[in-house]
């Protein structure tokens, strides 16, 4: 067909117009709360814009966004093969903790023996979390949605309960773990931030994070594995049908998605948190991580662009206080853009009706029984 | 023997308190995913009606003007989920998400502008859900004692364990839940017999939100007298387990509940009296929950249609 492609159609066919759609109307609520509320809108996002557009800012933006992104590629890995990873939170706090850790009790280490080490045991605590609700998933059925659940609760105070352990406790009053080990730290050195004026927790985590997301990429796309993962996301059934093991594909998914949890807490806490306070709520790593697949479209490299537009609406809005605005005008925006990435599908359900009618229209008419009879004789 | 009596009754209150919001918000959950839509956003619309209690109490000073506006509230999340999945056709889990992130942000900000900090004012005794059986029992006596030391808990209570019956009622004795749990399992059957699943869906997912947010209102109008960002803490999940853990029926979702419920006022007991750790105490509820699964309840049968967006066919 060399039908021109009308308005309609050319926006119902491309994601990333959606995103971007959807990203421009949460900005709209959210100036229509700041002016129901009073607040001047012009000064509000004019400050979000000035906080992240400069060296400074923007260094933080990305080290920010390091969690995210990666928490975000666990989402994403687990969105692909069909599972709802709701336990990133978990998987992120135990292996977070895991790497702080091993940092403490094994400080003495070379700096890239010990960095290896703790990103090591982040990724296999976050791997054995996913694989225990795996476990309960296909051996005795129990909905992962609720083990996730409970499991991120479990890892939540299990982190507590091991920052309170003497060997592990900060010395001091401060209710949190001892400080990580400078040879397990990822900072840059002093002199290099100093020179170039970036902010004091600049980090080399975004370039795991990168490598992250194109190893994500690469199993997703390149590998027998992923087409696996991707076969019984699809349609489980026709999976298993054609020989592809459905329980050790989801317990394989679970254990990777895990993985990356565990290694965006560990990226986190070697390069930004430096130690691991006693939580009174939950951290919302996780759920931050979903928030970024599906900004992201659950594409690595989505992924990682979403991550750092998170990380720089999650800086820039730490910094709308000092112009009177509340913060968590930043959860309305982000909220409003992910309800309306939610109702975009409403392009292709009403493409997909088009067509069907367009089809029915088309379709030749069933002929009559007369007719047919006449067709005999 | 007395002070095992006393614990005992403390633990029972303990119980009744804490099922009391995620029995509100279970309930809510059972109406949406048996029709057919998972409701994921019951966090956030139980922050909403906290939220909207709250100020509404507060500011009338009628607390069950206020919880009726919390749930109307929740309702109003709701509808915007209901819009969004069974209008639109969107991603059940992607659109609840959203509701998890506006409700709160909505309501904190407007805590923010309205009182100028993120917690509300707290409400003096006369706005808050009223008890109903303080002084009814004789406490110089030792059942005296333990009937008052159950009992002590609010109003909101003893209503939810009503809704309860009355839910179960809805759903399994009447014509209305028939047809509520056959939208669940299989709409175009529905629809060929002449039910609008798309209403059915979307009064359903309404009086979810009608319930979570009469959930988040009991959290922050009876022991607890303010909202703050921290009062609702995952009690909107730990409701959806209870639902999955009770196989989405709602008789299911109340033993869940009260499973739950037990662990955290045992919770309460033992983080008093024995040395455990705070922490390892803390995490019993959890924990029971997983074992209790494994041994016990097992596999949960998810409604056929659960999750699927029912797209009208022409």
């Amino acid at each position: 067909m060399t039908k021109k492609k009308n308005f309609l159609d050319v926006i119902s066919e491309n994601r990333f117009i959606h995103i971007l759609l959807s990203i421009l109307l949460g900005f709209l609520v959210g100036a229509i709360f700041l002016i129901a509320m009073g607040l001047s809108v012009g000064e509000a996002y004019g400050r979000l814009l000035s906080s992240v557009t400069n060296l400074k800012g923007f260094s933080y933006v990305v080290v920010y966004a390091i969690p995210y992104i990666v928490v975000g590629l666990s989402v994403a890995f687990s969105f692909k093969t069909g599972v709802f990873n709701i336990g990133a939170e978990g998987q992120y706090v135990v292996g977070s903790m895991a790497a702080c850790c091993t940092s403490i009790l094994c400080g003495g280490l070379p700096k890239p023996v010990l960095i290896i080490l703790c990103f090591l045991t982040a990724m296999i605590a976050g791997a054995v979390w996913g694989i225990i609700v795996g476990f309960l998933k296909t051996k005795w059925g129990i909905n992962e949605v609720l083990s996730m659940i409970m499991f991120n609760w479990i890892a939540f105070y299990l982190s507590n309960f091991i920052a309170g352990l003497p060997a592990i406790k900060n010395e001091g009053t401060a209710e949190a773990t001892k400080n990580i080990a400078a040879n397990a730290s990822t900072l840059f050195s002093k002199d290099f931030i100093n020179s170039l004026g970036l902010c004091p927790t600049a980090n080399w985590g975004i370039f795991v994070a990168m490598a992250v997301t194109v190893l994500v990429w690469f199993i997703i796309e390149k590998t027998t594995l992923g087409y696996e993962l991707k076969a019984v996301g699809y349609n489980k059934f026709a999976a298993e049908y054609g020989g592809i093991h459905v329980n050790r594909s989801i317990l394989t998914a679970l254990a990777i998605s895990g993985a990356l949890a565990g290694l965006g807490g560990a990226l986190q806490l070697m390069g930004m948190g430096g130690r691991i306070s006693i939580f009174t709520s939950q951290e919302g790593y996780g759920f931050a991580g979903i928030v970024v697949a599906l900004i992201g479209c659950s594409n690595p490299f989505g992924v990682f662009v979403a991550g750092l537009f998170y990380g720089a609406l999650m800086y820039g809005g730490s910094k709308l206080n000092l112009v009177g605005v509340p913060t968590q005008l930043i959860n309305v925006i982000v909220g409003t853009v992910v309800f309306f990435i939610a109702i975009s599908v409403i392009f292709e359900n009403l493409k997909r009706l088009k067509s069907r009618s367009r089809r029915k229209a088309e379709a030749p008419k069933p002929k009559k029984a007369d007719e047919r009879k006449e067709e005999k004789s | 023997m007395n002070n095992f009596v006393n614990s005992l009754g403390i633990i029972l209150f303990a119980t009744l308190a804490y099922s009391t919001p995620l029995l509100y918000a279970a309930l809510g959950s059972c109406f949406s995913e048996v029709s057919g839509v998972v409701n994921i956003g019951i966090e956030g619309m139980m922050t909403a009606g906290a939220f909207a209690g709250t100020v509404i109490a507060y500011f009338t000073g009628n607390p069950w003007l206020g919880f009726l506006c919390g749930g109307l509230a929740g309702a109003l999340f709701g509808a915007l989920h209901a819009i969004a999945t069974v209008n639109l056709g969107a991603d059940q889990t992607i659109a609840g998400t959203a509701i998890n992130m506006l409700g709160p942000g909505i309501a904190i900000m407007l805590a923010k502008v309205m009182f100028n900090s993120t917690d509300t004012i707290p409400l003096t005794q006369a706005q808050k859900i009223p008890k109903l059986f303080s002084g009814t029992f004789d406490t110089s006596t030792v059942f005296g004692r333990f009937m008052d030391n159950v009992f002590a808990n609010y109003a909101s209570t003893y209503l939810v364990f009503i809704a309860a019956v009355l839910v179960w009622f809805i759903f399994y004795k009447t014509r209305f839940g028939l047809r509520l749990r056959a939208c669940g399992e299989h709409p175009q059957a529905c629809e060929t017999l002449g039910i609008d699943v798309i209403k059915m869906r979307f009064l359903c997912v309404c009086i979810s939100g009608f319930l979570a947010g009469l959930g988040g209102a009991c959290v922050t109008m009876t022991i607890s007298t303010q909202f703050r960002p921290i009062s609702i803490v995952g009690q909107g999940f730990i409701a959806i387990a209870a639902v999955i853990f009770g196989k989405f029926r709602p008789h299911g979702a109340l033993i869940g509940c009260l499973l739950f419920g037990f662990c955290s006022g045992l919770k309460v007991v033992l983080g008093g009296s024995s040395g455990i750790d705070m922490q390892l105490i803390s995490m019993i509820p959890y924990v029971v929950t997983v074992i209790v699964l494994v041994l016990f309840v097992g596999k949960s049968r998810v409604p056929s249609a659960n999750g699927k967006p029912y797209i009208k066919a022409k």
